[in-house]
């Protein structure tokens, strides 16, 4: 039998947060049903962490009230430094849970392109919003943590790209946590329709040493027929929270979906990045760094789950542990019975610079189909002190030749941001990590 | 004119004697060539000179201009002149060709006068060019994935850029067909001068064709047991080994069983 939880916000609460939002009562409805189920459903399950006791539900407010910027000016120097504030046509900055600034092109407006904060959008496009908020990639229902999101939800972004629209230019977001107080019950919903493509880019910037609220967030990503979505992020989020992330995709026929993610958060953090081929030609790459540091306690798993034809699934995960941190990598292939010539790759590596820091590759595969392709390599070690002997053969000293292969170790995900300042954000934020 | 002096060298690995007092002298401005049968001793000369860490040197001196060798960390030795063309050069993933020889390059430069990066891409482009090498294999990852032939031209381009005091070579002809030998023994020749000194580790008097040993060393059992001018070299080429050892009285040239 299951305890109800006592959670932080009563349903009156949760209804008059809607109401004050102009939500349609639709959605007021939406929340607290799902504030309901929240008090019931237990806590998901990551393999081989266990966070029974972990605090996912108590903070101090629900939602802190910032101010907007009214020009890139005001921009803290943390945020200026990944954007290119002349050239960045598409962006939008939130600031703790307030929408801070927005621009979209005139082209893509034209083409009849979304690009909103979620609160907008649920009042301005209800009917896009019911029909894939919380119904196809992520369920509200399936453990505590998304129900209890879906009723609390106060940030986020839609992303709308009618069929055939290709944008070329990256979408960018950036959600900035200046507010000690606040907490990011961020939605992020990308609909990608038939033949469209889309490269979005969002980054987490926390400019507090230590924060008091939760970070329960959840990414949307519909790939329809065809239709192609390249997704970036760059998480750094300060210590303090107890965070749960959850970025899911769901891919239709010939669809492409490619993750980048960099994890660079400071506080303990479940990672749920699972990608769902759908669709028989469906492919999906999903990259994820990590650095862990400090006593952090981290579990990143990464799914990939076949149900289409001749679907393609690439998982690539590089974690490099220090100090006292721990995580674990669960890397997992599942194939579906039909998905007949389905392949299924993944490679998890850790690297270890400390003692006493401890990580886990833990790649599994599941498969239910005869007629398929599945392989992995896993490895959990230390600099190869090969490699540092040529490096400092060429009269490199031994703590550059370090930073040079753990880089190199973690270039995967830094070469595949689409945006110049936030790849050269990740990697100094790398930089200040691995020291 | 800068020296390198190794005297009565003694290096065990694993706790097993490997070198068993190697004597050698190079000046800048020559080339010295080592030959000998496999498993003698040449490719761990060639890493205690540039101190791996699973070398140990258990007597006898490295002497750089004087200066001991044996107490500088593996990137000092580097800073002070020395380097080594592996026989197996090191795949780093994620680290381009060019960061990594700009790293290798500043680092023997104060901080503040690191080389511009324009100056450091003509000098690459130069180079590269020189050594016939594609343009884009400065933007892939340091010999991930290169062919056997191109680590070893990627060697060359390495020293080239470093320009050390002294070079030594572990079968850098090894794996190379003949289009890329040429290349790279070019390279060889373009470096050869006041300023620097050589020492060749090969098996083959066809790398010697393009380059002309000054002095010519065969190794047996842990120790330079025969030293000449390029003739020997030629002799070695027509008639192996056994007559040295005939003269020596030698059985077995390799260091593992006693001798
Ligand atoms: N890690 C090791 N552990 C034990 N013995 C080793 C190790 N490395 C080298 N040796 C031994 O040391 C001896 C000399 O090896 P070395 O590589 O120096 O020979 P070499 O002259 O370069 O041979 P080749 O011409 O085949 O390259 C060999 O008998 C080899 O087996
Ligand atoms: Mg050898």
């Amino acid at each position: 039998m299951t305890v109800e939880t006592k959670l932080a916000l009563s349903a009156e609460e949760v209804r008059s947060f809607s109401q004050s939002n102009n939500e349609p009562a639709a959605f007021a409805d939406f929340r607290v049903a799902a504030l309901i189920k929240a008090a019931q459903l237990d806590l998901p399950k990551p393999d081989k962490t266990n966070i029974t006791k972990w605090n996912f539900t108590e903070f101090p407010v629900h939602t802190v009230e910032s101010s907007p910027f009214s020009s890139l000016e005001e921009l803290p120097e943390d945020v200026k430094a990944i954007i290119d504030t002349e050239g960045q046509e598409n962006l939008y900055i939130q600031r703790n849970n307030t929408p801070a600034f927005i621009k979209l092109s005139e082209e893509l407006k034209a083409k009849g392109v979304i690009f909103t904060d979620i609160q907008t959008a649920v009042r301005d496009h209800a009917e896009l919003v019911e029909k894939y908020f919380m119904t196809t990639a992520v369920k509200v229902d399936e453990h505590k943590l998304t129900a209890y999101h879906a009723a609390l939800v106060n940030g986020g972004v839609f992303v709308y790209v009618p069929r055939n629209v290709i944008i070329e230019v990256p979408l960018q977001v950036v959600f900035l946590h200046d507010n000690a107080e606040a907490s990011l019950f961020n939605h992020v919903l990308v609909v990608a329709e038939q033949s469209s493509a889309v490269t979005y880019v969002e980054t987490y910037v926390s400019t507090v040493e230590e924060a008091k609220g939760q970070a329960n967030i959840i990414s949307e990503v519909i790939v329809q027929d065809n239709a192609q979505v390249t997704y970036g992020a760059v998480d750094v989020l300060a210590k303090g929270f107890t965070t749960y992330v959850n970025r899911r995709g769901h891919v239709g026929r010939d669809g492409k979906l490619d993750w980048a993610l960099g994890l660079m958060n400071d506080s303990d953090t479940i990672s749920d990045n699972t990608t769902y081929l759908m669709g028989d030609n469906s492919s999906a790459d999903t990259k994820t760094v990590v650095v862990g540091r400090g006593s952090q306690k981290q579990n990143f798993t990464t799914l990939v789950r076949h149900w289409g034809k001749n679907s393609d699934g690439q998982i690539l995960k590089h974690g490099v542990m220090k100090d006292a941190a721990q995580s674990i990598f669960n890397g997992i292939g599942q194939i579906e019975h039909g998905a007949t010539k389905a392949n299924a790759e993944q490679e998890s590596r850790v690297l270890m610079l400390s003692e006493k820091a401890r990580g886990d590759a833990n790649p599994i595969l599941l498969i239910d189909e005869d007629d398929v392709t599945a392989g992995h390599a896993a490895s959990v070690g230390r600099v190869d002190p090969t490699q540092l002997y040529y490096l400092m053969s060429r009269g490199i000293s031994k703590a550059e030749a370090e930073r040079l292969v753990i880089h190199g170790f973690l270039a995967p995900v830094v070469t595949n941001l689409p945006i110049e300042g936030v790849k050269k954000q990740l990697t100094e934020v790398i930089e200040r990590k691995v020291r | 004119m800068a020296t390198l002096e190794i005297k009565d060298l003694h290096v065990e690995i694993d706790g097993k004697e490997i070198l068993k007092g190697v004597n050698l002298t190079i000046n800048t401005n020559e080339v010295h060539a080592i030959m000998g049968p496999n498993g003698t001793g040449k490719s761990t000369l060639a890493s205690a000179i540039m101190g791996h860490p699973k070398y140990e040197v258990t007597q006898g001196e490295i002497l750089l201009d004087g200066e001991n060798v044996l107490e500088m960390e593996v990137d000092e030795r580097g800073k002070a002149g020395l380097f080594l063309a592996m026989q197996y050069p090191s795949e780093i993933a994620g680290v381009t060709n060019a960061d990594f020889l700009r790293s290798a390059i500043n680092a023997r430069r104060e901080e503040g006068d690191e080389i511009s990066l324009m100056k450091f891409i003509r000098e690459l482009d130069k180079t590269m060019e020189f050594l016939e090498m594609p343009e884009e294999m400065s933007q892939r990852y340091l010999n991930e994935g290169f062919s056997g032939g191109e680590k070893k031209r990627n060697e060359i381009l390495q020293l080239m850029m470093i320009k050390p005091t002294f070079g030594i070579l572990d079968e850098i002809d090894s794996g190379l067909d003949i289009d890329a030998l040429k290349v790279v023994s070019k390279g060889i020749n373009e470096m050869r001068g006041e300023g620097f000194g050589c020492l060749m580790i090969t098996h083959y008097q066809r790398l010697l064709n393009y380059i002309t040993p000054d002095y010519v060393h065969v190794m047996m059992q842990g120790k330079v047991v025969k030293s000449g001018g390029k003739e020997l070299a030629q002799k070695l080429e027509t008639e192996g080994y056994e007559w040295i050892k005939a003269e020596l009285g030698i059985e077995d040239a390799t260091v593992t069983e006693e001798a």
